[in-house]
């Protein structure tokens, strides 16, 4: 072992390269990851090919579609869902990424990341670029099959939902990264799925249009006009033919400063809750 | 005793690292909700000194590992490295500190070299330099050949050395060791330890080595005798026996823990 020598670290802070060195670094090893669990690839890309291919065929002549914006014309169902799916998409992988911190926190994983002396909020706003990174990735491989099975969208569309993309990723990676907080052990996390993403999922515009939803439940309606997820589908849904819906576009953004506020204090060890967690843990 | 009670923290006007303690402790109490994990702990390690962290399982080592890596917030007392307040100034605290967890932190999926590059860039450190540490590193280990393994096939005495020199790629100043050897055969243990001493002899490095195993300490070092969170003792090994009224270190570690200790004749 050699090459460690006491006292020669230098005082002053990190520089911008640092700060990129440290974020590639992020990236980097989210993507290997990744790589590295090719069945999570599968089962991303499956579920809502599944959705696409059996249930909305089945649904297409039961549920109508009228003139909505942004469609100009009548859609097929196919059609309709398709922003719902990559909200879908984007939703399964934050709370897979959070699945994978608390797997990490319970590995021990997650603490060579919180113990490097970058500020705690660049680390953890890092590692959530890295999980929009990477189901972004899953969104597009999505929509290229869809795309095989002619489903499809503008071509530029396919380009201009990049942003909304980001910007839903980023709100459903905090809101996973928030939730990872608040999840002791692992084996608690299936409760997750059952009170956060189905929940999230069906209760928005994401299977049906919300006018259709306030004639049959006007208390269903009022959920989903609550449902951060709504507006996130909203948004990518408008982008697709190259449109801003301002509203989901607010909302998303709200949602995203709220949820990382949320996980930078959760995982902050003087006021944070993961720490808490830890009564009865290791002395 | 050795202390240095009362350090305080100038934001803005670092000390020079020569002057300071590498780790210093003042009143340090931490709870688990109405449990009492650390109580009133104050000590300080001064630089290239091989400190032994001694203590029962649950005598609030790895509470204490926590607090000064910053994982857990000092709610009550002060922890200074190398003169760099934990909790004021946490950036660079961490960079003077070299971790090694009692918990398997490398990700098994990844290959070494992923593994230690990736610390690398925790750290701020560009490719180029990162490469070249690397791999003086993994010569000096002998481990060269097996840079680009997946971490899952190394044994388990491998993987505690590559975190030993994940832990010292960023070059700190303290290194953090908490259990260590803890599963590893006499013969890894032996090595590892051997490795951690030349460390604090040749690079002058400050080591906390964190323990349960008595056998662990050597004469020269400085040892903390931590029981149910409370420092029972703190000083040079022949200083700690001699209050403790024993005639070996099991014997004082009996004395000061209240617990039977296992003899092995070894005197200081």
């Amino acid at each position: 072992m050699s090459q460690a020598t006491a006292g020669n670290v230098p005082h002053s802070r990190f520089a911008t390269v640092q700060y990129l060195t440290c974020l590639k670094g992020i990236l980097v090893r989210e993507g290997l990851r990744y790589l590295n669990q090719r069945e999570r690839f599968v089962s991303s890309l499956v579920r809502p090919l599944l959705w696409l291919f059996i249930f909305a065929a089945g649904f297409r002549q039961v549920l109508g579609v009228s003139i909505i914006p942004p469609y100009q014309t009548y859609v097929l169902y196919e059609v309709y869902i398709t922003p719902g799916l990559c909200g879908m998409i984007l939703l399964f992988s934050g709370m897979q990424s959070s699945l994978s911190m608390v797997y990490d926190r319970e590995m021990g994983n997650m603490r060579t990341l919180l113990v490097s002396p970058f500020p705690r909020w660049f680390l953890l706003v890092s590692k959530l670029l890295a999980g929009v990174a990477v189901s972004i990735i899953q969104v597009y491989a999505f929509l290229f099959v869809a795309w095989l099975w002619d489903v499809k969208a503008p071509v530029q569309g396919y380009f201009l939902i990049l942003p909304a993309l980001f910007l839903s990723g980023m709100m459903l990676g905090a809101l996973g990264m928030l939730l990872s907080s608040l999840v002791k052990q692992l084996e608690n996390f299936a409760g997750i799925m059952n009170f956060v993403i189905f929940p999230m999922y069906f209760a928005s515009s994401a299977l049906y249009p919300l006018w259709r939803v306030q004639e049959s439940s006007p208390l269903l309606y009022k959920i989903c006009l609550l449902n951060p997820f709504s507006y996130a589908v909203e948004l990518i849904r408008f982008a697709f033919y190259g449109q801003i819906e301002w509203l989901s576009l607010a909302v998303v953004c709200s949602f995203i400063v709220l949820f990382i506020a949320g996980a930078i204090i959760a995982y902050d060890p003087s006021r944070g809750i993961v720490v808490k967690k830890q009564e009865g843990g290791n002395t | 005793m050795v202390t240095n009670a009362g350090l305080k923290d100038i934001p803005g006007t670092p000390l020079p690292e020569t002057d300071v303690p590498a780790l210093e402790l003042v009143s340090v109490s931490y709870s688990y909700g109405k449990r009492q994990a650390l109580d009133d702990v104050t000590f300080s390690i001064a630089p290239g000194t091989f400190a032994v962290l001694l203590g029962l399982n649950g005598a609030g080592k790895t509470t204490l590992f926590s607090l000064i890596s910053h994982l857990y917030a000092t709610r009550h007392g002060h922890i200074h490295v190398f003169g760099h307040d934990i909790d004021r100034r946490p950036g660079n605290a961490l960079r003077r500190l070299g971790i090694v967890f009692q918990a398997r932190t490398l990700d098994l999926d990844l290959s070494i070299y992923q593994n230690l590059s990736y610390h690398a860039s925790l750290h701020g450190i560009g490719k180029r330099d990162a490469d070249r540490r690397i791999h003086e590193f993994m010569q000096s280990i002998d481990m060269s050949d097996r840079l680009h393994e997946k971490t899952r096939s190394l044994s388990g005495g491998q993987i505690r050395r590559v975190e030993i020199i994940r832990a010292l790629i960023h070059r700190p100043s303290l290194l953090l060791l908490d259990e260590a050897t803890v599963g590893l055969d006499i013969k890894s243990r032996a090595t590892i330890l051997a490795d951690i001493r030349k460390l604090v002899q040749e690079k002058n490095i400050s080591v906390l080595w964190a323990t349960h195993l008595i056998d662990e300490v050597g004469h020269a070092d400085q040892i903390i005798v931590l029981n149910q969170g409370r420092l029972v003792a703190n000083g040079p090994v022949g200083e700690v026996v001699k209050d403790a009224g024993a005639q070996t270190i099991n014997e004082a570690f009996s004395r000061l823990t209240g617990v039977l200790a296992l003899d092995t004749g070894r005197q200081f």
